[in-house]
């Protein structure tokens, strides 16, 4: 099988089982004892643990669990505590937020108050985590690139469930809990405020997945291929440059006629990756509060073109006069 | 230890596809343009599921007209609707419905062996409500119908009741207390294609007459680029779409058979199809409100639906899944005492010749005893006072 084709690390590294380089002493050191596992050594380290949990990281499980268990016994409890079609119909299960005729009032429990109550937990427990990352990426002496990454996505978390309702005035424009209900929820936004498609940060958005995408398949790809020269030293070869940063180089400027450095590659990557959900949250935030059909937007603004009416002009029955109501 | 891996991969592989085969649609799909390039408006078709709803919408054949006789009114008794009918075209029709609607039972299905001017069966009351009612549609809503028009076969297709109705759905068992209440929806709809959209789309939109009319419940999309007062809810545009997933699985048609999916609200951008549905729509709505909803009470009790109510029409009903009932034969059009005139479908539906009370000899379920079964019941005229509401 040729290599490239190979989804599996093919070289497993078992040094001794050590506990990583030393840090400041926090008051929780860290857990478990160290141990290899084969089948995690086929997608990454073999080494797994210690873990640090640290006061962040429990109470932000703490957290995630209560708004886990509000979420999923709400579901149950959607179905009569039925187990059996509560699993076969988990993903059609949900906790809806507040009705919109309750405008930002707080609902009883039952009415939405579990939605909120949910969210809350979430949120916190999701705040909590971006805390513990940050200060565990301080302690160990590096930079903060995820913190602000992980920023990026609980940015647009928020917009859709937290901001953008106080804007709007109401909880119920929040989406609700729940597998399928979340994605009917989606189109049902694009279908209220006129086609998501023409809201120019819902492009940039797309732009900045899809090149994400293309980054990290063009990147993967890359290191993959040099890695017979010891490409996959990249960060050291940003300076350093060895044969392989050099032929990777070469690869790109033969092929498009410019190429990314190793160091230059990551900062694409970042950017692209943070600027998906930055410019999605912004997109979101629009719709409603400043944009009430993005469609009818882009044809006021020229980005929507028009199209021949090739069936004649098809009149509206209902202003028309001729709209038979019943 | 290393075997493991291809064989996790292979069990999963194998349940992928079995998810797959279960559930998804056998290629290939046959897509055909339907609107100008660029637009996306394409039908989308299976070559299987056509082949299969082909099957199943095919007209009878039709009896020779037969226009023959005097007025069915002045050689048969109680005759109401079709009085005026020649007798061999009354015949033809009456024929014609047994096929249709009892081709098991016969005549006796509705009528009293050896009386057949009674109307003691039930099923003889909603029998003439029902030619009303299809009088009333080739008559009044030329503009769904067209040409094709509608006779009992359309929805009836050989069962003594439509294969495809409607009832008002009752709420699944739910916890309550202080668990999050029912919402109508977030379980699987079968009436929006499986998905978790409302499970009741119907109730609502085809039925009753809501405070500020339908057409305002269902249009919730801006119609200005900014804000300009519509305070629409993203969750009321889950029923609409729920309401549009029905639409489209009972014609066996996408979304482009009538809207231009870059800006479903709007009227031009759409097709000639969209304007046909919007009176369809309306057209139900008369249906179920004036000539269905009336019938409950004449109805036997096991035909009723879980909370009660009446069967319904929706879209399905005649459309079965094609987006020309039975492909568009024009089975109505052998039929022209079935095609109007519109006055013969004129009884108020609010009066009580509409359900059947103001004939003595009309027993309606509502006010038989409940141990009296239809067909027992007498056929003898009772006096008027005993059958009042």
């Amino acid at each position: 099988m040729p290599e490239y084709q190979n989804i599996f690390t093919r070289v497993q590294i078992r040094g001794p089982l050590h506990d990583g380089v030393p840090a400041p002493s926090g008051i929780w050191g860290r857990q478990g004892k160290p141990f290899f596992s084969y089948f995690l050594g086929q997608l990454g380290n073999a080494q797994v643990g210690p873990i640090y949990l640290g006061t962040l990281g429990v109470a932000s499980i703490v957290s995630f669990v209560i708004a886990f268990e509000i979420i999923g016994l709400n579901m149950w409890a959607s179905v009569n505590w039925n187990p059996i079609r509560f699993v076969r119909d988990l993903p059609w299960l949900a906790l809806e937020p507040p009705a919109p005729s309750d405008g930002l009032r707080l609902p009883p429990l039952q009415h939405g108050g579990w939605w909120l109550m949910a969210g809350f937990f979430l949120t916190t427990s999701l705040i909590l985590w971006w805390a513990r990352i940050y200060r565990r990426s301080r302690q160990l002496g590096i930079g903060t690139h995820t913190a602000w990454a992980f920023a990026s996505a609980i940015w647009l978390y928020l917009v859709l469930g937290f901001i953008r309702p106080l804007l709007m005035g109401s909880w119920g424009e929040a989406p609700p809990f729940g597998i399928f209900p979340h994605l009917d929820w989606t189109v049902s936004f694009s279908l209220r405020y006129g086609n998501l498609y023409y809201d120019p940060f819902h492009m940039l958005s797309i732009v900045f997945l899809y090149g994400s995408v293309l980054l990290f398949a063009m990147h993967g790809a890359t290191i993959l291929a040099v890695s017979r020269f010891g490409g996959e030293r990249e960060v050291e070869q940003t300076v350093d440059r060895g044969t392989a940063a050099e032929r990777a180089a070469l690869f790109w400027r033969w092929t498009m006629g410019f190429n990314a450095t190793m160091e230059s590659i990551h900062r694409w990557a970042w950017w692209f990756a943070v600027l998906t959900t930055l410019t999605g949250g912004i997109g979101i935030l629009l719709t409603g509060t400043v944009v009430d059909n993005w469609f009818l937007w882009a044809v006021k603004h020229h980005v929507a073109p028009p199209y021949p009416h090739i069936y004649g002009h098809v009149a509206n029955p209902i202003t028309s006069g001729t709209g038979a109501q019943q | 230890m290393r075997v493991t891996i291809p064989l996790v991969a292979l069990i999963g592989g194998l349940a992928l596809a079995t998810v797959a085969v279960l559930t998804l649609q056998r290629p290939p799909v046959h897509v055909e343009q339907d609107g100008y390039r660029g637009t996306g408006i394409q039908l989308i078709s299976s070559p299987a599921a056509t082949a299969a709803a082909f099957a199943l919408n095919q007209a009878p054949a039709v009896l020779p007209q037969n226009n023959a006789g005097p007025p069915a009114g002045s050689i048969y008794k109680n005759v109401q609707v079709l009085k005026n009918v020649p007798a061999g075209a009354f015949a033809r029709i009456m024929v014609s419905m047994t096929q249709w609607v009892a081709p098991k039972q016969g005549c006796g299905y509705c009528h009293v062996s050896g009386n057949f001017a009674s109307d003691a069966k039930y099923t003889k009351r909603v029998a003439r409500r029902m030619i009303q009612m299809t009088i009333y549609t080739n008559a009044v809503w030329k503009s769904h119908v067209k040409n094709v028009g509608v006779t009992c076969y359309t929805c009836h297709r050989g069962n003594n009741n439509p294969q495809y109705v409607w009832f008002k759905a009752v709420e699944p068992p739910h916890a309550t207390g202080l668990m999050a209440t029912e919402t109508g929806e977030a379980r699987p709809s079968l009436a929006a294609d499986g998905s978790a959209l409302p499970y009741d789309p119907f109730t609502p939109f085809l039925v009753g007459k809501p405070k500020g009319g339908v057409n305002a419940m269902i249009n919730t999309a801006g119609t200005t680029a900014l804000p300009d007062g519509n305070r629409m809810s993203i969750q009321q545009t889950n029923w609409t779409y729920a309401l549009m997933m029905n639409f489209a699985t009972s014609l066996g048609v996408n979304c482009e058979f009538c809207h231009e999916s870059r800006n479903f609200g709007s009227w031009s951008e759409s097709t000639p199809k969209r304007v046909t549905a919007y009176y369809g729509l309306h057209m139900v709505r008369a249906l179920n409100n004036n000539y269905m909803v009336p019938l409950t009470g004449t109805f036997a009790h096991d035909l009723l639906g879980p909370s009660g109510d009446v069967a319904k029409i929706d879209c399905s009903t005649c459309h079965q899944g094609v987006s020309k009932p039975l492909y568009g034969a024009p089975m109505a059009k052998a039929f022209p005492y079935l095609q109007g005139p519109a006055t013969l479908a004129d009884a108020s539906p609010t009066s009580a010749a509409a359900s059947g009370e103001a004939n003595p000899a009309m027993i309606t379920m509502t006010n038989a005893p409940a141990a009296a079964a239809p067909a027992s019941a007498t056929p003898a005229p009772a006096p008027a006072g005993q059958t009042g509401k």
